[in-house]
C-alpha cells in the first residue's frame, strides 16, 4: 500500500478514546500507510457547537480544512471520530452550496491568514478502510484469523447520516467484509444503525440510557460490539452496570474499536491495540481471545 | 424573534406527515412530538415551543432529516431551537445550555476540549454540588485507566481561538 492521509484525530482520541487513536495508527503502520497529523488542528465543536451557533461550527471545521490544505492539498483527510467527520464534511458540502457562508468563512479564516481554495476531501476512517484499503488487502495481511469470534457491527449515526457517502444510511453493511477478513463472524441484528443517545447522556441521562439499553439487549449473543465512533463506544461501555440493574439482566459486553479488532488479526499484540484501555472488557472475551490468539494468560 | 421567522420559512414545506415523529428514537420522552413541534413553529406558538423539552431531547441522529419527504433539515432545526434557548439563557434549559456553553468555552480557550476542564467548567456554571455525582462513576473509570484527569480551568494558552470566536460573533451581530 502506498497511501498518505492527513490525519485529524479530534479531542476524544486524545483523551477518553486514546485506544482508538493508537490502534488506528498501529494498523495503518502495519498496512504501510502514512498518516500525517494536521498541524495545529482544533476541536470540531462536536454536537455542542450547533446548539450554540451554527456559524461557529462551520468556522471551526473550516479552520481545519484550511490547515489540511496548507499542509498537503493532495491527500484526503482521514477522520476516525464520526462527530468530527460530520462537522468537517458539513463545511466541505455547505461552503460549496452557500456562497454567503463561503464568504463569511473567508473573512474569519483571513484573521489568521488562512484560506480555503480547493480543500482536500473529508473521509471517515471506515470509508478509507473499505474503499481504499479494501477487505481483500486486509485478508491478505491477516496472520491471526479471529476464528469463532462473534461480532455485532455498530455504526451509529453520524458516519452514515445525513450524508450517504459510502454506505446505506439505514441498513449499512460496510463493516461486514472487514470483520470477515479478520476471520471473525458477523451476527445479524437490528440496532446497527440506531442512535445510542450519546449526546444526551450528560443532559438527559434517563432518555439516553433507554437507547443504550435497547442496543445492549439486542447485542446479546455476540462476543463483542465493534464500533467506529468514540462517543458511541464510551456511551455503550461506560454505563453497563446501572443499565443492567435497570433491565434486571446482565448486559455486560465488550465494546471494541474496529481497528483494535483488525490489529489483532494483523498480528499485533493486545497491548499494541490498547485493549487494556477499554472500560468494559469482559472476562469471557478475554478468555476467548487468549485461546484464539494462543496467548499466555495475563496478556490481555 | 428574527430567528424564529427564519425557522418558520425553513419549515414551511412541512406536510405534517409524521415521518419525523415515527423516526425519532427519543419521541417517547418528548412532550410535543416532532411533527407537532414543527406545527407550533408554523403557527407562531413560541410559548408552547419554549414551554416544551422536545428540542433538548434531540440526540442528532439525523434519521428525521434523512427521511423527511420534503427534504427538510430537521436536525438543524432542532439545533436552532437549542441555540435560541442558549442565547436567551432561559432558566428551563440551563442544564443543557450551560453544558454546551462550557464545552465551547473550553474550545475557545485551548482550541481543543480538555475533557476534565470542560466538566469542571460545567459544574461551576451550574453551581450545583450534587450534579457532578452523576458523572463520578464514569469519571472514576476513566481516571483509573489514565484517560482523563479532572483539571481546574486553566488560563488560555497556546491554541487559543479568541480571534475566531470574536469574528464569528461580529458576523452574527451583522457588524
Ligand atoms: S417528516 Fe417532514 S414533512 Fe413530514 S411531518 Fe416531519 S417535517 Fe413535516
Ligand atoms: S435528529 Fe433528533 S429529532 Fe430527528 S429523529 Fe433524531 S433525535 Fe429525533
Amino acid at each position: 500500500m502506498n497511501h498518505t492521509y492527513s490525519y485529524f484525530p479530534g479531542c476524544s482520541l486524545s483523551g477518553s478514546a486514546m485506544e482508538y487513536d493508537l490502534s488506528t495508527r498501529a494498523v495503518m503502520e502495519r498496512l504501510g500507510i502514512t498518516l500525517t497529523e494536521i498541524n495545529d488542528w482544533n476541536c470540531c465543536g462536536a454536537t455542542a457547537v450547533e446548539a450554540v451557533s451554527s456559524l461557529l461550527g462551520s468556522a471551526l471545521g473550516a479552520r481545519n480544512l484550511a490547515l489540511a490544505e496548507r499542509m498537503d492539498p493532495s491527500s484526503d483527510i482521514l477522520v476516525p471520530c464520526s462527530a468530527c467527520y460530520l462537522n468537517l464534511k458539513k463545511v466541505e458540502m455547505e461552503r460549496r452550496e452557500d456562497p454567503e457562508l463561503a464568504k463569511n468563512l473567508d473573512t474569519i479564516l483571513g484573521e489568521e491568514n488562512l484560506a480555503i481554495n480547493n480543500p482536500p476531501g473529508v473521509r471517515h476512517l471506515l470509508d478509507i478502510l473499505v474503499n481504499d484499503i479494501t477487505p481483500d488487502t486486509l485478508l491478505e495481511n491477516t496472520t491471526r484469523p479471529l476464528t469463532g469470534l462473534k461480532i455485532a457491527p455498530y455504526y451509529g449515526c453520524q458516519c452514515l447520516r445525513p450524508y450517504a457517502v459510502f454506505d446505506d444510511p439505514e441498513a449499512p453493511t460496510s463493516m461486514e467484509g472487514l470483520i470477515k477478513a479478520c476471520g471473525a463472524e458477523v451476527i445479524g441484528w437490528e440496532m446497527a444503525a440506531r442512535c445510542c443517545g450519546a449526546s444526551n447522556m450528560s443532559t438527559k441521562p434517563e432518555t439516553a440510557k433507554k437507547l443504550v439499553q435497547k442496543i445492549l439487549m439486542d447485542a446479546r449473543g455476540a462476543d463483542a460490539i465493534v464500533t467506529v465512533c468514540p462517543m458511541c463506544q464510551l456511551n455503550l461501555e461506560g454505563f453497563q452496570k446501572g443499565i443492567s440493574r435497570d433491565a434486571g439482566t446482565d448486559l455486560a459486553i465488550s465494546v471494541l474499536y474496529l481497528p483494535q479488532l483488525m490489529g489483532l488479526a494483523l498480528g499485533l499484540d493486545p497491548s499494541e491495540v490498547k485493549l487494556d484501555k477499554n472500560l468494559a472488557l469482559t472476562p469471557a472475551l478475554k478468555e476467548k481471545l487468549i485461546s484464539i490468539l494462543s496467548l499466555k494468560v495475563n496478556c490481555v | 424573534m428574527d430567528e424564529m421567522i427564519k425557522l418558520k420559512e425553513m419549515l414551511n414545506p412541512c406536510i405534517q406527515c409524521g415521518t419525523c415523529t415515527a423516526s425519532c428514537p427519543n419521541e417517547v420522552d418528548m412532550d410535543l412530538v416532532p411533527r407537532k413541534l414543527w406545527r407550533m413553529v408554523l403557527m407562531d406558538r413560541n410559548e408552547a415551543i419554549f414551554d416544551s423539552q422536545t428540542f433538548t431531547l434531540c440526540s442528532s441522529c439525523y434519521l428525521c432529516t434523512l427521511r423527511c419527504p420534503r427534504g427538510l433539515p430537521l436536525t438543524a432545526a432542532m439545533a436552532k431551537l437549542k441555540a435560541i434557548a442558549a442565547k436567551s439563557d432561559l432558566a428551563k434549559y440551563r442544564k443543557s445550555t450551560r453544558f454546551y456553553k462550557s464545552f465551547m468555552e473550553s474550545v475557545r480557550r485551548h482550541g481543543r476540549v480538555r475533557e476534565g476542564e470542560f466538566m469542571a467548567l460545567y459544574f461551576l456554571s451550574m453551581k450545583n454540588p450534587l450534579l457532578p455525582l452523576s458523572f463520578v462513576s464514569l469519571g472514576m473509570q476513566m481516571m483509573r485507566k489514565n484517560k482523563v484527569a479532572f483539571e481546574l480551568p486553566a488560563k488560555p494558552g497556546t491554541g487559543n481561538l479568541d480571534r475566531l470566536f470574536k469574528k464569528v460573533a461580529e458576523i452574527e451581530e451583522g457588524l
